[in-house]
């Protein structure tokens, strides 16, 4: 009885830097405020596909990077991405089961609770409050969900990534 | 693959986790985060972390402006001698113009620093200037920041003051070592102190979060501002120096009712269209610029004032 090999770890960083490219990369500003969280989302695919591997402290570290990408307070994507990592892990049996339209719905969920700890952060430091615009991002990574998914469980099966 | 080797009984993915609990993890995890942006908000201990991981991500950064970068290479490409002869032309014509101008303010401010040794007050003259440019990289956009291509191994520092061909545009916020990130005047948290050219009344342009708006905050009602008004930089608080332009007043709305008057401004400089930017180095102090002052030849006029060090790095 042996356990299941740790293999392709660098398609695991890779897609997450991906997700950090996807997160800087110039858009009209019309678009800007309504860019999908792309890191969330890759990091959410890789908690329900691989939960033994990529967990809280994955999603931590990544949330940090992104903060020092975006600018953003040191540790608010971090916190968040942690609590999202969190909730799916406790619920990956169940989502990995669901319909893709049904996961979507999970995802958004998520993707809310992201937007809703950067919301409170924001307001905790006194920033001016946002607007609705604010919580866009989680409806268009609702949409993206499925493609994500699809890719990236393709590039799993293709690399073998266990 | 794997289904066949789990059923062979060979090949078994733990199912449940291992290591420390996760809701631990979780708990441990949130406070760091918690402990870290209450450092990070309040305190500058985290910046070489910030330095780290910012010469860590600096690919990414590159990648993303790859594009853009790609684009302004294949335009200049394609221009046309045409085109290119009738910019030279045009360069040119300005050029002149400009120098003629500099001769004047080489005069004026040779003079001024006389005038100053008279009432013995200290003129700070010749600061150097790092042209830098501006990446095309999108941060968050509630925040308004904006990515420059050099860091501290150009030189650059925290607190730097940037500019554009118009006007003040912000300052160096978060260092790298080959890049910076700029708060500029607008952002929400951004404060520069001011005062009108006309009069010299002082006053603090805080950032509205709007590109196009600032506010100054605190004017009484009888404040001699009119829409208009050149505002400049006063120098004070150290960071700025003195006497560059940065806004022109839009509006001054009197409400008897309230204690102070609504003043915003339109900054000058062109925040969100700008693609380099001028980053000024704080001057010699005024002995070094007394020497600056010594008269020179017609010949040097080219060189309007000593304490210029150009280092522009294109």
């Amino acid at each position: 009885m042996t356990v299941v090999r740790h293999q392709g770890g660098w398609v695991i960083v890779l897609s997450i830097v991906a997700g950090f490219l996807l997160m800087v990369l110039p858009l009209p500003t019309w678009m800007q405020q309504g860019r999908p969280d792309w890191t969330a989302l890759i990091l959410i695919y890789w908690v329900l596909a691989l939960p033994q591997r990529v967990g809280v402290g994955v999603a931590w570290l990544a949330g940090a990077f992104q903060d020092a990408l975006l600018g953003t307070l040191l540790g608010a994507h971090a916190l968040a991405f942690a609590v999202v990592a969190y909730l799916t892990l406790k619920l990956h049996q169940r989502i990995r089961v669901f319909p893709l339209w049904q996961q979507a719905f999970s995802v958004l969920v998520l993707l809310l609770l992201i937007r809703l700890v950067l919301f409170w952060i924001n307001g905790l430091i006194g920033r001016p409050e946002a607007d609705w615009g604010f919580w866009t991002p989680a409806v268009v990574g609702t949409l993206v969900w499925p493609v994500v998914f699809v890719l990236l469980r393709e590039i799993r099966r293709r690399y073998r990534v266990q | 693959m794997q289904l066949v080797g789990n059923r062979q009984g060979k090949i078994i993915k733990p199912l449940f986790q291992q290591g420390p609990p996760l809701t631990a993890r979780l708990i441990i995890l949130v406070v760091i985060s918690v402990v870290l942006m209450t450092v990070d908000h309040r305190k500058d201990l985290l910046e070489p972390v910030r330095f780290t991981m910012s010469a860590a991500l600096y690919p990414v950064r590159v990648l993303a402006n790859f594009p853009s970068d790609a684009g302004e290479f294949l335009a200049s490409q394609f221009q046309t001698t045409r085109d290119l002869r009738e910019e030279n032309a045009r360069l040119k014509s300005k050029q002149l113009l400009y120098q003629v101008r500099l001769q004047k303010l080489n005069a004026l401010e040779v003079e001024n620093m006389r005038l100053r040794e008279l009432l013995d007050s200290s003129y700070e003259i010749g600061e150097s200037v790092l042209i830098a440019e501006i990446m095309e990289v999108d941060l968050d956009p509630y925040t308004h920041l904006i990515q420059i291509d050099k860091g501290t191994q150009s030189g650059v520092y925290r607190g730097q003051p940037v500019l554009d061909a118009h006007g003040v545009m912000g300052q160096v916020d978060k260092v790298g070592p080959f890049s910076a990130m700029v708060r500029l005047i607008t952002d929400p948290s951004h404060a520069i102190p001011v005062q009108v050219n006309r009069n010299g009344v002082r006053s603090v342009a805080m950032g509205t979060g709007n590109l196009n708006q600032l506010e100054l905050r605190s004017l009484p009602n009888n404040t001699d501002v009119k829409a208009g008004d050149l505002l400049v930089t006063s120098g004070l608080g150290g960071r700025f120096p003195k006497g560059y332009p940065v806004a022109r007043v839009e509006k001054v709305q009197v409400d008897p009712g309230r204690p102070f008057a609504h003043v915003t401004a339109r900054p000058l400089a062109e925040l969100n269209r700008s693609q380099q930017v001028l980053l000024v180095k704080r001057g010699e102090s005024s002995k070094d610029a007394k020497q600056a002052a010594t008269p020179k030849s017609p010949d040097q006029a080219d060189a309007p004032s000593a304490g210029t060090a150009e280092t522009a790095a294109q």
